[in-house]
């Protein structure tokens, strides 16, 4: 005999401690299995975009700090680089690499706020996290140095940086990026061969290939699907064509590789930065721009590989102060758009943790 | 004869006799009641300082040395918060569920040893006795999920229910071994035909009971109930103040008495060189509850799929095997030392857990939709 059951609706947010911010999900159970999933957005919402076409180019730098919030550097190096291709603004070398030298530790600290969420999401109780917060405190160390600031950090101009790098940075970045490795490798004997984590991880919430290029999405989740689609790589911007790294593509598409992905990229970052640190030269850190910058008449669309994806701007400029029209592309956003195909038929921690492997970011979907 | 029958036996002679019966019971209960107080508070301080340790950082160490009062302190803050119950929610099951979590609890240290005749009652079924009164908690677990009318609640209790009953059984087949060694029910006797703890004699059994009763009383990797990351606080969602205490209080309660349990069937009990008995048995509590610590601080949590796999599958034959092995021992080597029996488990346990490893996976889990 069957007892007949019927699904029930469950709220997941938008106060929950796995939601990563205030976001809400209604989730149609079977059980414990998950039939429907539904994401409801728009707890965050801010109004940055409106808010950029009343403000100058320069104005709209600390608004990108607060689209995602754990790598505000990347968002301020891709505002400037729209601006800058905009205006047609040649930058000094120096501060190129000091762009990249940012972009890249701020690519370790987003990931190891990912990996380390992630794991807490498996339920490992905060372990992960704090050893992982260990190292992004050195790098947050490093941020207050150059700019005052620890979370949103404003340090990107259009035509360069707000200032140059104090003469402790140095010594400090070189330390962290000749301990890393070892760190890495002490999560990697931690986690990566963990029994209950390959159980909990492996095959489970798995996005096919052609689903994954077909939401749009980018950056470690698409690449964990086994697409080779690094900006980075397929459309250099900045000086990366200068560095030699590698783009880690996962096999299969399950959380598993996700996690792996992330973990794989925080190697290839380190191996970037001490490129980066043995070629930075002296100079100039900013190149001579006014303090209205007026684009000429025109649009544009810069994007770079955020660490969470594709982070692009679109700027249609009317040769005023400030820009006609200010558009985002935030990655998580169109990465979100592809868990119901990954968690239906599965249970309900599996929500949770593939919510948390697709590394949202909460201040970027809702801006 | 127990040091509260001699109590009782002195105490019959100068006072009448139903003062003489009452009394001395009474004088045990509390001090029950304040040894389980008393060493939950020190449990509390103990995980969260030890929890510090693990995750690189200090953990709580303001309030008096080494921050021994921090519990204290924070059973002060959640006696005083405001008792909310939930408008649609059984108002009565509500108020009951925190009891029937707790009472068993209390219950349970009626038959452990703490020391040679320092028991409450040697009752001549005293692990039976264990066995069922520690399952009731379930109940009380599954009434507070139900009366919470919260969705979050529900599916914590109906993970409780099977979680309970899935573990309950290689958990007494585990035990059935140590019975069938020591030839007694009696938690005393138990302990007294340890020249060799019942950990060296059975491996096998002991690691099947430590993952069991580590289900049975929800701490990780097997903490589903609660699952802070999935269902929020599970079935004590909708509880606060003093109904929280008492699960507070029932959770920590459970595990000193699976502690208790541990050391008395595998660890030998109070027995040991030199050191007072009840130090025997504190330092061994200790020690069980130090490695339940370091399983919550390093292992992520398994799914209630894989939750139920690796009861049924993985436990529950281990358990038969071992029954059987553990029987065929006492029936045909019970004559030859006991050291051919250590060596003999230890390879068995070994090769079967290995075996395990390999053919069973805790994997899959996708349902068509």
């Amino acid at each position: 005999m069957v007892i007949r059951t019927e699904p029930f609706i469950l709220n997941i947010g938008p106060q929950h401690p796995s939601t990563h911010g205030v976001f809400r999900m209604r989730v149609t159970l079977d059980g414990e299995v998950i039939v429907d999933v539904e994401p409801v957005i728009g707890y965050l919402h801010r109004g940055i975009e409106k808010l950029g076409e009343t403000r100058t180019y320069t104005q709209i730098i600390p608004l990108t700090d607060r689209l995602d919030y754990l790598a505000s550097m990347t968002n301020n190096f891709a505002y400037v680089l729209a601006v800058e291709k905009l205006a047609g603004i040649e930058i000094p070398e120096r501060a190129e690499y000091l762009r990249i030298i940012m972009a890249e530790t701020m690519r370790i600290s987003s990931h190891l706020m990912a990996v380390g969420f992630f794991l807490n999401d498996l339920g490992a109780m905060m372990t992960p996290v704090l050893y992982m917060w260990r190292e992004r405190e050195k790098l947050l160390d490093l941020y207050e140095m150059v700019c005052g600031q620890r979370l949103t950090y404003n340090y990107m101009r259009i035509g360069g940086l707000s200032q140059d790098v104090p003469e402790e940075f140095m010594p400090a970045l070189k330390k962290f990026v000749a301990e890393m490795p070892r760190f890495i490798d002490e999560y990697d004997q931690l986690l990566s061969l963990n029994e209950v984590v390959l159980v909990r991880t492996k095959g489970v919430a798995i996005l096919p290939r052609e689903t994954a290029i077909n939401t749009a999405a980018s950056g470690p989740v698409l690449r964990a699907s086994g697409v080779n689609w690094d900006i980075r790589k397929a459309d250099p911007y900045s000086i990366y064509d200068r560095f030699d790294f590698e783009i880690p593509v996962g096999t299969v598409g399950d959380n598993y590789d996700r996690y792996w992905v992330r973990m794989q990229e925080m190697r290839q970052s380190v191996r970037i930065l001490e490129q980066a640190i043995a070629q930075l030269p002296e100079g100039e850190i900013c190149a001579e721009v006014p303090h209205l910058v007026r684009p000429p008449v025109g649009e544009v669309y810069g994007h770079i590989e955020a660490p969470k994806g594709e982070l692009g701007f679109y700027l249609v400029s009317d040769n005023s102060i400030a820009p006609y029209r200010f558009r985002i592309r935030p990655p998580t956003l169109i990465n979100l758009t592809a868990l119901k195909d990954m968690v239906v038929g599965w249970k309900v921690a599996d929500l949770v943790i593939t919510f948390g492997s697709i590394d949202v970011c909460l201040g970027e979907i809702d801006r | 004869m127990t040091l509260l029958e001699q109590f009782q036996l002195w105490l019959g002679s100068i006072w009448p006799g139903w003062a003489a019966y009452i009394v001395p019971a009474i004088v045990g209960i509390v001090i029950v009641i304040v040894f389980l107080l008393a060493m939950v508070i020190v449990f509390i301080w103990y995980e969260r300082r030890l929890i510090g340790r693990f995750q690189i950082r200090l953990g709580p160490n303001r309030l008096g040395p080494e921050g021994i009062f921090q519990p204290i302190a924070t059973t002060v803050k959640i006696l005083l918060k405001e008792d909310i119950v939930p408008a649609k929610g059984d108002k009565v099951l509500h108020w009951l569920a925190p009891i029937i979590v707790f009472v068993p609890v209390l219950m349970v240290f009626a038959v452990v040893p703490f020391g040679e005749r320092a028991i409450l009652t040697d009752l001549n079924v005293g692990i039976v006795y264990v066995v069922a009164i520690s399952s009731v908690s379930a109940v009380g677990i599954y009434t507070a999920g139900w009366a919470s009318n919260n969705k979050y609640g529900l599916i914590a209790a109906l993970r409780a229910i099977a979680q309970m009953v899935s573990y309950e059984l290689p958990v007494v087949l585990a035990i059935v071994g140590v019975v069938l060694m020591a030839g007694s029910l009696s938690m005393t006797q138990i302990v007294a035909s340890q020249n060799i703890p019942f950990l060296i004699l059975q491996p096998l059994g002991f690691i099947i009971f430590f993952l069991g009763t580590v289900a049975e009383m929800n701490r990780s990797p097997f903490d589903l109930l609660e699952a802070d990351s999935e269902i929020v606080a599970g079935y004590h969602i909708e509880y606060s103040g003093v109904k929280f205490a008492m699960f507070f209080l029932g959770e920590y309660g459970h595990t000193l008495a699976y502690s208790c349990i541990i050391t008395t069937l595998f660890l030998s009990g109070w027995q040991g060189p030199l050191l007072p008995p009840i130090v025997w048995f504190l330092i061994k509590v200790f020690a069980v509850f130090s490695v339940i610590v370091w399983m919550r601080a390093t292992l992520p949590r398994l799914r209630v799929d894989q939750l139920m796999a690796f009861a049924w599958k993985g436990l529950l034959p281990m358990a038969v095997i071992n029954l059987f092995m553990v029987a065929a021992e006492v029936l045909w080597l019970s004559e030859f030392t006991p050291w051919l029996l250590v060596a003999v488990n230890f390879v068995f346990a070994g090769v079967l857990v290995l075996l395990w490893s390999r053919l069973f996976t805790l994997g899959g889990g996708r349902v068509e939709v």
